[in-house]
């Protein structure tokens, strides 16, 4: 069946593409068209022959942009093998060739000609100057690069690369261009950046002399002065990974190794730090102890204390992102502990252990790659968070805010805050790496496919007691917090006026009738809808992205696929700030230009939460047996119709979960947001902090409180779909990031 | 039938994409002030002229690194609020356009001056004092004296209980950094800032930040603009404003056109109508205490009175160009932030 259907003469997909590329052309506006994307107003206003909304074919031939005439050939090209077998080499070679040369072209132009003619000075010396500019691409660019894109993978496939499978190749193809496009383009013109001299040249020198900069390295902090960011950061992350895995473990213990009674109670805990928008523990955290905070002034009342301010710094930081943590760590370890074979612990008993021996020398080692594994995610959350050293941080400066400050201070250090996102860059990556490769070698399984009956021992006495202790008091803690959240957010003024209101949320949320109807008043509603929009549309785009390489690196084989898999899962490691910077640098200007849209939104949060979606994809594709796939390929069907009849249907719940996920993280983000939002497109986050800046916390607080009861009945309802949606036995379908 | 029917489709979502292409007068709007005033300002603008406003608040630092970022593809049109420096840089670097409002007739001298400094190319919108505030419920729990001078500020009992600005994150503190240096004179204005660095419990970011903390009771003295403090008094907090004896610096809140607008002519109806008195009575709407510059403009009786300050000449054009303002951040940073407090 498969060998007739590669000996056929028409190829639908490719005539498709062809077509594409030639509608991108000819009939497409070139350039982007300003008044934003989804606007048609250009249909009539001038178009097709007015400059700002012509195709390329129309610009030609009025004599304009000749530099996009080449590309007239590599797209007609194709035409020419269009009745011949995929087996003609001629066929691959016309199409591979056109491919190539056409994208390549239409990069290279893009690049090479700017908003002020030719972008380098050696092409103005080899041509003279070019006399012409021009601006951003727009969809016709677009389309005619997907259409170069797809003749290109189309070609490759026809050579015989993964079984001529044109599906596979395709999405190969796709998702390393945009990977290629937003993430690493972006990071390879920040690093740029940081050589780049105050005259506009480029030098070593300066990158050396701010990557020394004694503000980054110092270590005056041994002599009674201050410590260098990258220090204070490193520190940081380090006590919190220690907290937080620490805390963890404990709350992993009192779950599966414990007579407590309200274990799904903790469980619940662990859906918090995803619908809390960050900072707001910050906020609790003042509220309770600051220097006026309700804790502080009641201590002081009874022992007569100092009240003192303590909280900002250091201590602040490391309270809130431990509260905020913790319930990550315990995620990763809670699979570990259960997954440590109660057989081997019930071997060591039998073979007269006590209880603390077998959990001392089994059970804690077999722990051991789930506690590294949640001390390097506590690491890099903190060394990528923002929020909580924005409101705590006090003296005590991170990198991530520094790189902040860097570009929006009155300072304005553009290189700087390159600089500086490549220190944080470099310790997360490294931390990235550490997980991967130290983990990944190590076999740790005790899990196997025989049948494991056995029942976790419980905790020796001498642990459960301390853990039961710590586990009561941080719980309780974390309660108090979220109390205090959602108890500020009732509060008229805060130490002023401590009687109860709802004034904060009719500011925020009020709704009014005029005579045009129903009037959205309440002056956050415009952040609101707009967070919702973009969230929305971020989510299946992410969602799908995510399951489309979790389904290449899950299913298919190919030449490259781990520096693939490093590729795609890299995001993760790069902090939300870093991108923040990377995407202002690198879309306000042409080709590609899109700072100030609502695209750069969904953009930067396809790609910050696009290892989610792959993770849950992986571990839900690894559970489809590849049996499934092979029948289906071996009557006949190709793998396209396996991918969309097999495989996604079962692959339901991780969709779904992929889906929320990526909704509620991109309600809540804040460290890329916040260089990205813009008039138009502001977000419920960014919103916040302007709200905290401006003294306003009764507001910013019950925005918050709102926006965790929005994600958390988001999350609520994706628990009872997915309730509905079970597939044979598994119940589980994500326990890990 | 069926072709018939998308053909309705079609030109009803024609004449629906018509309509939205016919109302096209809009414009980019930055401003700096706070998010209320730029909301009130926004809206306002729409009511009075029916053009279409798109309004992004970021602080004046910000704002000029967006507007240096976007220089060869500019995105906004006029940037309105925030202190004159930023105003100042972004004129000197011919990053704002000239222009000549036909009302300058209405405005206060010191308005116009600061447009003629900088080739009209800003123009003065409000003016502020500097000063500081402190909150009276931790002074008297502290046992503190009320201090009424910059010198008092200096004295060991308030050790880590003054706040101000990062003058590297923040207009404000470099307005204090330079009418400092302006007041004793450099060499001793640095040994009052080394001084003061004693007493300070947190340099932060934001240049209002350490009143608004004050108001909360988290910090007990601010430095800051008194219409800053005054704002917060009147919130309700216990916040009692200062205006030092040894006489104070000011700003001068300006507004540019964005060089190379998208829109020029919506920008410069903007900018007639914010120098217009009544636009500029909305001020006292959301509690804005600056003094205005348009003369006719109304101003609030809770408003410190500028003519019975005592006033620096602050040289806005020395100390706003680039090469001072590095090379005094400079000094500070080596001088003064290092130092063990």
């Amino acid at each position: 069946m498969r060998k007739a259907a590669n000996e056929q003469t028409t190829h639908p997909v490719l005539i498709f593409w062809i077509i594409a590329g030639w509608v991108g052309y000819f009939v497409l506006p070139w350039y982007g068209v300003e008044d934003g994307f989804f606007r048609l107003a250009w249909l009539f206003d001038g178009w097709p022959v007015d400059e700002d909304f012509a195709p390329a074919a129309f610009l030609i031939a009025q004599g304009e942009k000749l530099w996009l005439a080449p590309m007239l050939l590599p797209l007609i090209a194709p035409l020419a093998v269009i009745r011949r077998r995929k087996t003609d080499p001629l066929f691959s070679v016309v199409l591979i060739l056109s491919g190539a040369i056409g994208f390549a072209w239409l990069i290279a132009q893009g690049f090479g000609i700017g908003i002020r003619g030719f972008n380098f000075d050696w092409l103005t010396a080899l041509f003279g100057d070019l006399g012409d500019r021009q601006f951003g691409m727009g969809y016709g660019a677009l389309i005619v690069a997907s259409s170069f894109l797809f003749l290109l993978t189309q070609g490759i496939a026809a050579r015989g690369a993964i079984n001529g499978d044109v599906f596979v190749v395709s999405a190969i193809g796709g998702v390393i261009v945009i990977v290629g496009t937003f993430v690493f383009f972006p990071i390879a013109k920040m690093l740029i950046f940081a050589f780049i001299a105050e005259d506009g040249g480029y030098s070593a020198n300066v990158f050396v002399s701010k990557f020394f900069d004694d503000r980054i390295w110092g270590l005056g902090c041994l002599s009674g002065a201050r410590c260098g960011v990258a220090w204070n950061s490193f520190f940081l992350a380090i006590c919190v990974a220690t907290a937080t895995t620490t805390l963890g473990l404990t709350f992993a213990l009192v779950v599966t190794r414990s007579g407590f009674r309200y274990k799904r109670a903790v469980r619940a805990l662990t859906v918090l730090p995803i619908i809390t928008p960050p900072f707001v523990i910050g906020l609790a955290l003042i509220l309770l102890f600051g220097l006026s905070g309700i804790v502080t002034e009641t201590v002081s009342a009874w022992f007569g204390t100092q009240p003192t301010r303590w909280l900002y710094g250091l201590p602040g930081i490391m309270i809130a992102q431990t509260l905020a943590y913790t319930p990550i760590a315990f995620l990763v370890l809670i699979g570990v502990v259960e997954g440590v074979s109660p057989s081997m612990e019930e071997a060591a008993q039998t073979l007269r252990a006590d209880k603390w021996q077998t959990f001392r020398t089994v059970s804690l080692p077999l722990m051991r790659p789930g506690l590294a594994n949640a001390f390097l995610l506590g690491f890099i959350e903190s060394m990528a968070d923002f929020g909580n050293p924005l409101v705590l941080g006090g003296n005590y400066d991170v990198l991530s805010t520094e790189i902040f400050f860097a570009i929006v201070g009155a300072q304005y250090d553009q290189g700087r805050a390159a600089v500086l996102a490549m220190v944080l860059l470099f310790f997360t990556l490294s931390a990235f790496y550490a997980q991967r490769r130290w983990l990944g070698k190590k076999s740790y399984t005790t899990v196997t496919g025989k049948g494991d009956s056995g029942v976790h021992p419980l905790m020796p006495n001498r642990l459960s007691w301390p853990v039961l202790t710590i586990a009561g008091v941080w719980g309780t803690f974390t309660l108090i917090v979220y109390g205090m959240i959602v108890y500020g957010s009732f509060v008229d003024l805060w130490g002023v006026n401590n009687t109860l209101t709802f004034k904060h949320y009719i500011t925020a949320f009020s709704v009014g009738w005029t005579e045009h109807g129903l009037h959205w008043s309440g002056s956050a509603w415009d952040s609101f809808f707009t967070t919702i929009f973009i969230a929305a549309t971020a989510a299946p785009l992410t969602a799908a992205v995510g399951l489309t390489t979790a389904y290449l690196l899950t299913r298919q084989t190919f030449r490259g696929k781990n520096a693939f898999e490093f590729g795609t899962m890299l995001s993760f490691a790069i902090p939300g700030t870093v991108i923040g910077v990377s995407y202002i640098l690198a879309f306000n200007v042409p080709p590609i230009e899109l700072t100030g849209t609502g695209i750069i939104l969904v953009v930067s949060f396809i790609f910050r939460n696009m290892p989610v979606g792959v993770r849950a994809g992986i571990a839900s594709m690894s559970q489809l047996d590849k049996s499934l796939d092979e029948s289906s390929l071996t009557l006949g069907a190709n793998s396209w119709y396996t991918f969309r009849k097999v495989i996604l249907p079962l692959m339901r719940p991780a969709i779904l979960a992929a889906l929320v996920f990526s909704f509620v993280r991109a309600m809540t983000a804040i460290s890329a947001v916040i260089f990205l939002v813009s008039a138009k497109y502001d977000m419920a986050t960014s919103y916040i902090i302007g709200r905290v800046e401006n003294n306003d916390y009764g507001l910013a607080i019950a925005y918050a409180t709102t926006l965790i009861f929005v994600m958390l009945s988001v999350v609520a309802s994706l628990q009872f779909l997915i309730g509905r949606t079970q597939i044979g036995r598994r119940t589980q379908f994500m326990t890990g990031r | 039938m069926k072709s018939t029917h998308s053909i309705g489709a079609i030109s009803v979502a024609a004449t629906l994409l018509m309509a939205g292409a016919a109302q096209a007068e809009k414009l980019t709007l930055y401003c700096s002030a706070q998010e209320d005033w730029c909301q009130l300002m926004a809206r306002s603008f729409e009511e009075a002229t029916g053009i279409d406003v798109d309004m992004t608040r970021k602080s004046s630092g910000e704002t000029f690194a967006q507007i240096r970022a976007e220089a060869s593809n500019p995105k906004g049109d006029v940037w309105w609020g925030g202190t004159g420096d930023p105003h100042l840089q972004a004129a000197e670097e011919g990053l704002t356009a000239e222009y000549i409002s036909p009302m300058r007739g209405e405005l206060h001298p010191w308005a116009i001056s600061q447009a003629e400094s900088a080739g009209n190319r800003t123009i003065g919108i409000y003016s502020g004092a500097l000063g500081y505030g402190y909150n009276t419920d931790l002074m008297a729990a502290n046992d503190l004296p009320e201090p009424s001078c910059w010198k008092d500020l200096l004295d060991p009992i308030y050790k880590g209980h003054v706040q101000m600005a990062n003058p590297n994150s923040s207009g404000t503190a470099y307005t204090t950094l330079a009418t400092i240096v302006q007041l004793f004179g450099e060499d001793e204005g640095f040994d009052f800032m080394k001084g003061l660095h004693a007493n300070i419990n947190q340099y932060t970011k934001s240049g209002s930040a350490p009143i608004k903390a004050a108001a909360r009771g988290e910090n007990t003295i601010g430095i800051v603009f008194m219409h800053d403090a005054v704002k917060q008094a009147v919130a309700g907090f216990p916040i009692k404003v200062v205006a030092p004896c040894e006489g104070t610096g000011y700003e001068i809140g300006s507004m540019s056109i964005v060089e190379g607008a998208r829109n020029m002519d919506e920008a410069k109806a903007f900018y007639d109508w914010a120098l217009s008195a009544e636009a500029q009575a909305l001020a006292l709407e959301v509690d804005a205490f600056q003094v205005m510059s348009n003369m006719a403009a109304p101003s609030s009786d809770l408003a410190p009175d500028m003519s019975a300050l005592t006033l620096i000449d602050y040289d806005f054009a020395k100390y706003g160009s680039s090469d001072e303002r590095k090379r005094l951040l400079q000094k500070w940073d080596e001088e003064v932030s290092t130092l063990p407090q």
